[in-house]
């Protein structure tokens, strides 16, 4: 089972990722829980760790940066890779995100496809084995 | 049920549509704030981001015309909330703009027509004419001792906000909150409320661990004029604590501040984000752990189907109290007691089950409210009048459907105030109005009905002139003219062509009826009323039913057929007897507690045929009122109250006035429904009056 958490204010952005993760060209296996902002994470990660955090930059309250800031400190989430989601004119954001310890970025608008693949480059093999 | 690709993009176009009626509101909100004199820079951020969502899905669902503009816009709003451009009316006009465009889209999205639009592209080139055309200055960040930890989280924009409130000369403050992780959003809400009027907060910023599992403490980064004393007493409290953030004293760029644990956020607090935030619409969390997402979004079309399930158990539920009599009868005591027993159970969750259902479909008023807001905005603007509009009574729950049938004839309601009624500020200023023209837009629940009134301070309605025009029309005989009270003429406005332009007003080119309107709002079961005192102003009422699922209504036998009358309409019943009517004026009346109440015999109207039975010696009158009319309708029997469904008449007969429909009646037989929006209209109308008048003398 990989648990993978999606943090963003947007419904559809969230149900696009949600449905696009557990289809059957998504990731095996996958048990996606959703946050609908910065705070709603913070509510759920300490049910983790989980194996990928999703997250927009641009939330309402607490932003993504500094939810990459807060889980690189928490013992918990240390490793726990995260994928950033962000307009493509917000360069300067993305930057700083992957300096705070982020593994990568994926510019909206994206695609089904690109997607999976992002996800699957910064999720580890299952029990370290093979090519999965 | 649709495929889920249909129903992620049905979802799509509806999250699109209550992003764009948002944004709506904001840019209404930040035109109220550019006038004031201050921008609320969050209504401008509010903006971008409602744009940036709008793009994000643009993209994620293929919508290029809705992405191409969002794209553009979001650049726009980007320069204006980094300060890059200034926001000038022809800006916002631009931004207003882009609310229609954005209607467009979207129904050609929903009707899945791909093909250009005209008035996207025009926006899109005027948006291009917009460049940014202020500089962004660097403010001293560094000048305060603040956490590199901190700077390195800001978005750009909060970065921004950071540096425009230092260049306000704002003290910095760091607040540190302990909050309850189940109740966070609500007391963060709390806290944004209080600390608004004191300044702006910048950024939240978790600080560390959680202390326990239930708990976490943020920093928020917050700006402010105030000084400590002030900003503790202000939002002091057990779980917070308030520190200033010290200006260095010398301003040395890179040095390491002292190394704070966690990571803070600093807020500036600015005028901003009230009634945005409350309006952000369904996504705000609960207090509970386990509630994500606590609503969901419903086609309306379910719903219908559901409330014609209730509608078929409610004829269900009438056969078995029939079957119950019929047990009675046949001296079936405990058969009977049983299965009246069950009845009644049955008839409650029958009830509470109807009842949740018409709740599901109940909105607030506000959501037509908030563009019509706009429309006064812009209309004001092209007639160069200044108006302002009071709204009452927003939260006022109808029918969705209805709602959304309401917001044209509402539309055209407020563009003919302004036109015809508001007059130019300075033949205002020669009566002694003031230059701003009011126009008031009330709602407000009465019984079983919602009432919505357009007022305006404006000059009245002509009565001459609009007895002119409806005698040049041929809508009344001039020799009719003269004998129609003030209400009868003032209700003539509401005839095809007697209120469109020149007569009325000099104005208008739009040219909508006020007969479109009350036609419209016909259709909704609803009647419209006008009052109107010269050089003081018009009132337009409409009285609407607050749902159209399923009606209450009175079964009547008129010639051996049976209709429905909605109750909500009934205000009581009473028995006829021979010679107890009279004709005044060539119309049916009898006089009830000392006034005249007007007869309408539908047989005659209807040409119903009398095959079986005579009319009877001793008949009904059913009083139906609406607004401020009454009318007597006469029927042979009173059979009882049921609850029905109202189902669409066949093709054929849709046309047809005075029906809203047809009924099953749970014995296999259909029953008319009986519009008396309609019927009383006819029976009031000039056309009405005018027909009589010449039928009795003829």
């Amino acid at each position: 089972m990989r648990k993978i958490l999606v943090v963003e204010d947007s419904p559809s952005t969230r149900a696009f990722v949600r449905s696009t993760l557990e289809s059957e060209s998504g990731v095996a296996d996958v048990e996606v829980s959703e946050a609908t902002s910065g705070f709603d994470a913070l509510r759920l990660l300490p049910r983790g760790p989980y194996d990928l955090v999703i997250t927009d930059i641009n939330m309402p309250d607490i932003n993504g940066l500094e939810l990459v800031q807060f889980m690189r400190k928490s013992e918990l989430h240390k490793q726990t890779p995260i994928l950033l989601i962000s307009t493509q004119s917000s360069e300067r954001d993305r930057q700083r995100g992957i300096r705070l310890g982020a593994s990568g970025y994926l510019a909206k608008p994206f695609a089904g496809k690109a997607l999976v693949e992002e996800v699957h480059k910064h999720l580890r093999p299952v029990g370290g084995e093979g090519h999965g | 049920m649709a495929d889920p690709t249909e129903r992620a993009r049905d979802e799509f176009l509806s999250e699109a549509q209550e992003i764009v009626e948002t944004l709506s509101r904001n840019l209404l909100d930040l035109d109220a704030s550019v006038r004031s004199g201050s921008i609320d820079p969050a209504l401008v951020n509010e903006a971008f981001r409602a744009v940036h969502t709008l793009k994000g899905l643009a993209g994620l669902f293929g919508a290029a015309r809705l992405g191409h503009l969002s794209h553009r816009l979001e650049d726009v709003l980007d320069d204006l909330r980094l300060g890059r451009m200034v926001l000038s009316a022809d800006v916002l006009d631009a931004l207003f703009a882009a609310i229609d465009v954005y209607g467009r889209l979207l129904s050609l999205e929903r009707e899945g027509r791909d093909e250009p639009s005209p008035a996207a592209e025009e926006l899109l080139a005027r948006l291009e004419r917009l460049g940014a055309d202020a500089p962004n200055r660097a403010a001293p960040v560094t000048e305060y001792e603040l956490d590199p930890g901190l700077l390195a989280v800001l978005t750009e924009y909060e970065e921004h906000r950071l540096r425009a409130n230092l260049e306000q000369k704002m003290r910095l403050y760091r607040l540190r909150v302990e909050f309850d992780l189940t109740t966070i959003d609500k007391a963060l809400e709390d806290m944004k409320t209080r600390a608004k009027r004191h300044g702006e907060i910048i950024t939240y910023l978790p600080a560390g661990e959680a202390t326990s599992a239930d708990a976490i403490e943020l920093d928020l980064l917050m700006a402010s004029r105030d000084d400590l004393a002030t900003l503790i007493g202000a939002l002091g409290a057990d779980n917070v604590v308030i520190e200033e953030i010290p200006r260095r004293r010398s301003s040395m760029l890179n040095e390491p501040a002292r190394p704070t644990h966690g990571a803070m956020a600093l807020t500036a607090a600015e005028s901003a984000m009230p009634s945005v935030s409350a309006g952000e619409g369904p996504i705000e969390q609960g207090p509970s752990l386990r509630s994500l997402t606590q609503t969901v979004r419903v086609d309306i079309r379910k719903l219908d189907a559901l409330m014609n399930v209730v509608g078929e158990l409610a004829i269900v539920r009438g056969a078995i109290a029939r079957l119950a009599d019929r047990l009675r009868v046949e001296g079936q005591r405990q058969l009977t007691a049983e299965l009246q027993r069950l009845h009644r159970s049955f008839d409650r969750r029958l009830a509470e089950m109807q009842a949740g259902i018409l709740e599901v479909r109940m909105v607030p008023l506000g959501q037509v409210f908030d563009r019509l807001a706009r429309v006064v905005r812009q209309i004001g603007r092209e007639m160069s009048k200044e108006i302002r509009l009071v709204i009452t009574g927003s939260e006022t729950e109808i029918d969705k459907l209805i709602v959304e049938e309401l917001s044209d004839p509402l539309m055209h309601m407020i563009r003919n105030a302004i036109d015809h009624g508001i007059e130019p500020s300075a033949r205002r200023a020669e009566v002694g109005k003031p230059p701003a023209g009011t126009i008031a837009l009330n709602a407000y629940q009465k019984g079983n009905h919602v009432m919505i009134e357009v007022e305006d301070d404006g000059r009245g309605i002509d009565e001459q002139a609009v007895l002119d025009k409806a005698v040049r029309l041929g809508k009344i005989a001039p020799e009719d003219a003269t004998e129609l009270s003030r209400e009868e003429v003032l209700a003539l406005v509401f005839l095809p062509g007697v209120s469109t332009s020149q007569t009325v007003s000099d104005l208008s080119g739009r040219g909508v009826g006020m007969d479109i309107v009350k036609t419209n709002i016909a259709r909704l079961g609803g009647i419209i009323d006008v009052q109107s005192e010269p050089g003081i102003g018009t009132k337009m009422t409409i009285t609407l039913p607050i749902t159209l699922a399923i009606v209450s209504a009175l079964m009547v036998h008129i010639a051996d057929q049976v209709f429905a009358i909605p109750l909500s309409t009934v205000s009581e019943a009473l028995s006829l007897d021979t010679g107890m009517s009279r004709t005044l004026d060539g119309r049916e009346v009898i006089t009830l507690r000392g006034q005249t109440l007007q007869l309408c015999r539908l047989d005659r109207v209807l040409s119903l045929e009398r095959k079986k039975t005579p009319a009877p010696r001793k008949s009904y009158v059913v009083v139906v009122s609406l607004g401020n009319r009454r009318l007597g309708v006469v029927v042979d029997h009173l059979v009882g109250q049921q609850d029905i469904v109202i189902k669409p008449l066949g093709r054929s007969l849709a046309s047809v006035r005075g029906f809203a429909g047809a009924t099953e009646l749970g014995d296999q037989r259909v029953g008319l429904v009986l519009d008396a929006a309609s019927i009383v209209d006819e029976a009031f109308s000039g056309s009405e009056v005018a027909r009589e008048r010449s039928t009795s003398l003829g």
